[in-house]
């Protein structure tokens, strides 16, 4: 087994007793980046070969250099005696939507193509403090706005290392695709409506949306300010709530971060599930979204594997002790997708104003005759259609004539959301849960091209995260068994406020309740038959 | 011939004296400043950043909404005004729209024979954008007022005349500086104002088309723009033409108004709740905290002043000008005990003159209030004369020793030993008997110039109604 193989806790374990060193791990990694991730994501990409199609193309910007100088920074140290960081000497990516200094921040944008950040997001500082070594930017969907990451300026697009011709998910389908194929233990990803559990899901890795304001959001180029939460991806349980001990806790540059006390998410990792109430709803086991020639909401089947997948981890987690409830109402979960249409359109408006070649950034080169020109010039061209249909809509739904009738009513229906998830958590309610057990998407991963370019389609793969983001509360994603094509298929837990704990215990005991399945043996597609 | 009324509403911008700007550290008067010199990721609008907002700027706000008597919110909250504009590098300002800190209020504002009751519409906390200008054949922008802290006061449109609306800064100064939560200085830019003007017949109580007066920078300016317009719109009404919503601006060169743009459309700003900030929840506590030592107001203490101390209006008016003259003269009250009036003579007089000399503030005179006290007492005492009383204040000023020491030291005291004096009065009087010639041929009003003698002589300290007396006899 090679060293990128090992969990971030192994590995740690290995360099902080000097067993294998930093850079050796290092070393590991960029070996393994060479072998699969094939060229980097780039604004002139050209046609996309054979040979393209069958690697991971994880990665925008390599940093092997600051990965070079981190590592020996953590050798060094222990050589010293001086007790490192938790994550020292793990090497990790994140997600292109994240300032590092120094380093090209793109979100994925032509927009953004020529920003060199000037300062570090607060999650990519801590990480670093904890000795944690980056190995570069991954790509995503442009600013975060899809759920497969093609949309991405940077081609070519991140593609999944169980079949690359799936997509890897998105937005953060770089991050799971990298942590899915051995580029990096951990990721830092976003989630704004599913952007870190979907694609987490899709890759078979373990993926935590924390509850809005644990991590500090300073340095994540926005996306939908109220719904954005930065988190880990990791290839196991024990990973992420490593990984979330470093990036959570309050931050002073982000008044939204909240001040709630971080515990140690791996203390209580082993405490088992036994007493622990989760619950099954049927409003999570079927699509239902709007049809616009009726205009009636329709009822779709999920995938009878996924559903499988989902009833056996209630299984598993029943036979450990957990008791399990079902036919949990949530009957406002068919909302979530055109609440969410409406909601970040507005925020994600207002949001990409500031990208209007003034000051960062890509500036037309055209001549201009005055502002207004330069203006409309430089976002026609610097903005791809993702970005540019959301901006057009959130300006719609904001509008003084419209706010009420969309925006408003948006509001008010994301409160019903949460209504939803506070009966089911309420200690002295009907179901009383620790956590809501769930498909993560309604379907395995898809093929390139499937579905991109249908916007609405696209964003009902998303359909049983966003409630989670609407709510604040957080959710984990992890792979529940495997289909028939070998695609992964993802489980999700929904967890109260604050309680990341709960759905990381859980997460653990389904590991060890699964640990001698098949699927575990499994391994991605683009790895088979490395040296 | 029909008569006119103005009727004219104030929007005002107080830009705060905070240290910081209100979303970030970075330092909040860049006057004098290079551009782009008091910028950080924050301020300048880089991807990712989020605002934090100053408490102190609240703390601010709070003060001014109490002063004017408005109504302070418990929860107030930001949102986002979006446009886009060079020197909004957001391309949205934070402002609060909604729910803002205060609604309601007013002024009671004292002009000639009768007080104007000027109605506060809301006061909100804002962010101020930067500043464009041209040079080196392009579009330059400096951030460095970007996120400088502002409070928007708007009054209803209750104020009639351009007189009134000086009035209304000058009070408004006053009060920002009193509390000490703006430095206020319209050329500055501490103050902004827009004059929104209209007329009406006067009586009626309907409101006619307004007109916008914009970039004017100083209150004197505003009141000849404001009388200026008030002008133009009697004369086209009387020729028959509408007022139409322009905007104008003012050009301090040339002293005139021009029109901008006229404002049939109201952009729409899609104002929304910023959700990078909390809501502002001011509690009792912080409340209190705040208000805890908040001091009488100036229009307060004028009326004070007038009736406890029987001062003129003229006098209560400027010793309530400013909030540590003001203090001042209440410490140099009780410690003189004598008459109020008698001790500000001596403050319009002789201490603020000393005040504009070495451009500092009551607070900052080394003559305290009780030194100020003593010198008038040794003067009431006759222990000083008037002069030499004066001339001390310089001195104290200059030493920071009491006026007691110096006028022992220095031997200051007034002679008041008639045999002293005799003996002076009886030298000059033998040298010069010209003049006792001619005062005693009945040219009276040189009596003065033998009082002065002997004053030169004595070097001061001659107490001049004695020295006057010994003459008098002397010359008979
Ligand atoms: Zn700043």
């Amino acid at each position: 087994m090679e060293l990128c193989d090992l969990s971030a806790f192994e590995l740690a374990g290995l360099i902080r007793n000097r067993e294998v060193s930093a850079v050796e791990a290092l070393e590991s990694a960029l070996k393994r980046i060479e072998q699969v991730d094939g060229r980097s994501g780039s604004l002139e990409a050209g046609e996309i070969t054979p040979e393209d199609e069958k690697k991971v193309h994880a990665f925008i910007t390599r940093t092997e250099q600051i990965a070079r100088a981190e590592a020996e920074v953590v050798d060094r140290k222990l050589a010293e005696g001086v007790i490192p960081g938790p994550l020292a000497g793990v090497p990790y990516t994140a997600k292109d939507i994240f300032n590092v200094r120094g380093t090209l921040s793109t979100a994925g944008s032509k927009i953004l193509s020529n920003y060199e950040a000037p300062y570090t997001a607060t999650p990519v500082a801590r990480m670093q403090k904890a000795g944690a070594v980056i190995l570069g930017k991954v790509n995503l969907d442009e600013f975060t706005h899809g759920s497969s990451s093609e949309s991405s300026a940077y081609q070519p697009a991140p593609r999944n290392p169980w079949d690359p011709s799936t997509v890897p998910g998105g937005s953060s389908g770089g991050s799971t695709a990298a942590v899915a194929a051995g580029m990096g233990q951990l990721s830092l990803g976003t989630d704004t409506g599913g952007s870190i559990r979907q694609p987490s899901a899709f890759c078979g890795v373990v993926g935590l949306k924390p509850t809005y304001g644990r991590v500090s959001r300073y340095g994540l180029i926005a996306f939908g300010s109220s719904l954005d939460c930065p988190g880990p991806v990791a290839r196991n349980v024990r990973d992420a709530a490593m990984m979330l001990n470093v990036i959570a806790g309050p931050d002073p540059s982000d008044s939204t971060a909240v001040t709630v006390p971080v515990p140690d998410y791996t203390a209580e990792l082993e405490g088992g599930v036994k007493g622990m109430r989760i619950g099954l709803s049927p409003d999570f086991f079927k699509i239902q979204y709007f049809n616009h020639e009726s205009g009636e909401m329709d009822e779709e089947p999920i995938s009878a594997e996924i559903k499988q997948a989902v009833e056996q981890a209630a299984d598993r987690l029943s036979e450990m002790g957990a008791r399990i409830v079902e036919n949990v109402p949530m009957p406002h979960t068919k909302y979530g997708i055109p609440t969410y249409f409406v909601i970040s359109r507005v925020e994600v408006a207002s949001n990409l104003h500031r990208f209007d070649g003034v000051k960062y950034g890509y500036r037309t080169p055209l001549a201009i005759e005055d502002l207004d020109e330069m203006y409309r010039r430089t976002r026609a061209e610097g903005f791809g259609a993702q970005p540019k249909l959301r901006i057009l809509m959130g300006m719609y739904v904001s509008a003084a004539q419209y706010s009420a009738q969309y925006y408003q009513r948006a509001l008010k229906v994301r409160s019903l959301i949460r209504g939803d998830f506070e009966r089911a958590y309420d200690p002295d309610g009907e179901y009383r849960l620790d956590a809501l057990l769930t498909p993560a998407t309604p379907t395995p991963a898809f093929k390139f091209g499937d579905v991109y370019g249908d916007t609405v389609l696209m964003q009902y793969a998303d359909q049983f995260t966003v409630t989670a983001n609407h709510a604040g509360i957080p959710g984990l994603s992890m792979m529940g068994g495997l289909s028939k094509e070998r695609l992964p298929l993802g489980i999700q837990l929904l967890g109260r406020d604050y309680d990341e704990a709960a759905l990381l215990r859980i997460g653990r005991a389904f590991e060890v309740a699964t640990q001698d399945a098949p699927w575990r043996k499994e391994k991605p597609q683009v790895l088979a038959g490395l040296a | 011939m029909i008569e006119y009324e103005a009727v004219i509403g104030l929007e005002t911008h107080i830009q705060l004296n905070t240290t910081t700007k209100i979303f970030c550290g970075c330092k909040a008067d860049s006057w004098g400043d290079p551009p782009n010199t008091n910028i950080c990721p924050v301020c300048s609008g880089m991807p990712g950043v989020l605002p934090v907002l100053n408490k102190a700027v609240v703390e601010k706000a709070v003060l001014l909404a109490k002063a004017m008597n408005a109504e302070v919110q418990t929860d107030s909250y930001f949102d986002r005004k979006n446009y886009f504009y060079p020197d909004l590098p957001k391309g949205y300002q934070i402002t609060q729209n909604d729910q803002p800190i205060a609604i309601g209020g007013f002024m009671d504002l004292p002009m000639e024979g009768y007080t104007r009751h000027v109605r506060i519409h809301k006061l909100h906390m804002e962010e101020d954008a930067g500043k464009t200008k041209t040079g080196y054949g392009r579009r330059l922008v400096d951030f460095n007022r970007c996120g400088v802290p502002l409070i928007e006061m708007v009054t209803e449109p209750d104020l009639r005349s351009a007189d009134e609306v000086a009035a209304y800064l000058i009070r408004l100064r006053q009060l920002l500086r009193w509390l000490d939560v703006s430095e206020a200085d319209m050329e500055k830019g501490h103050l902004r104002a827009d004059a929104n003007v209209s007329i009406r017949v006067k009586g009626e109580t309907i409101l006619n088309e307004k007109t916008e007066i914009k970039n004017v920078n100083s209150i004197e300016s505003l009141r000849s723009a404001v009388e200026k317009e008030i002008k133009r719109q009697i004369k086209e009404v009387e020729a028959g033409n509408t007022i139409e919503a322009w905007t104008l601006d003012w050009d301090e060169d040339t002293q005139t108004l021009s029109k901008m743009r006229s404002k049939e459309t109201m952009a729409d700003y899609r104002y929304f709740k910023d959700p990078d900030l909390l809501v502002v929840h001011l509690d009792e506590a912080w409340k209190a905290s705040i208000l805890v030592d908040f001091p009488e107001l100036p229009l307060a203490r004028r009326e004070r002043f007038i009736s406890e101390y029987e001062l003129p209006e003229y006098d209560a008016d400027i010793l309530t000008s400013e909030r540590s003259l003001s203090d001042y003269f209440e410490q140099a009250n009780k410690a003189y005990g004598e008459d109020p009036k008698r001790l500000s003579n001596w403050l319009m007089n002789d201490v603020m003159r000393l005040l504009n000399e070495l451009d500092l503030e009551a607070r900052d005179l080394k003559v305290t209030p009780e030194y100020l006290a003593e010198i008038i007492k040794m003067v009431d005492a006759n222990t000083v004369n008037t002069s030499t009383g004066k001339s001390l204040l310089e001195k104290v000023q200059q030493s920071g020793k009491s006026p007691k020491e110096i006028v022992e030291v220095e031997g200051l005291a007034q002679v008041s030993d008639t045999g002293a004096i005799r003996e002076i009065a009886a030298r000059i009087v033998a040298e010069n008997p010209d003049n006792v010639e001619k005062y005693r041929s009945g040219k009276d009003s040189l009596i003065g110039w033998f009082v002065g003698q002997v004053m030169r002589e004595s070097r001061g300290k001659a107490d001049p109604n004695l020295a006057r007396e010994v003459l008098e006899e002397l010359l008979k």
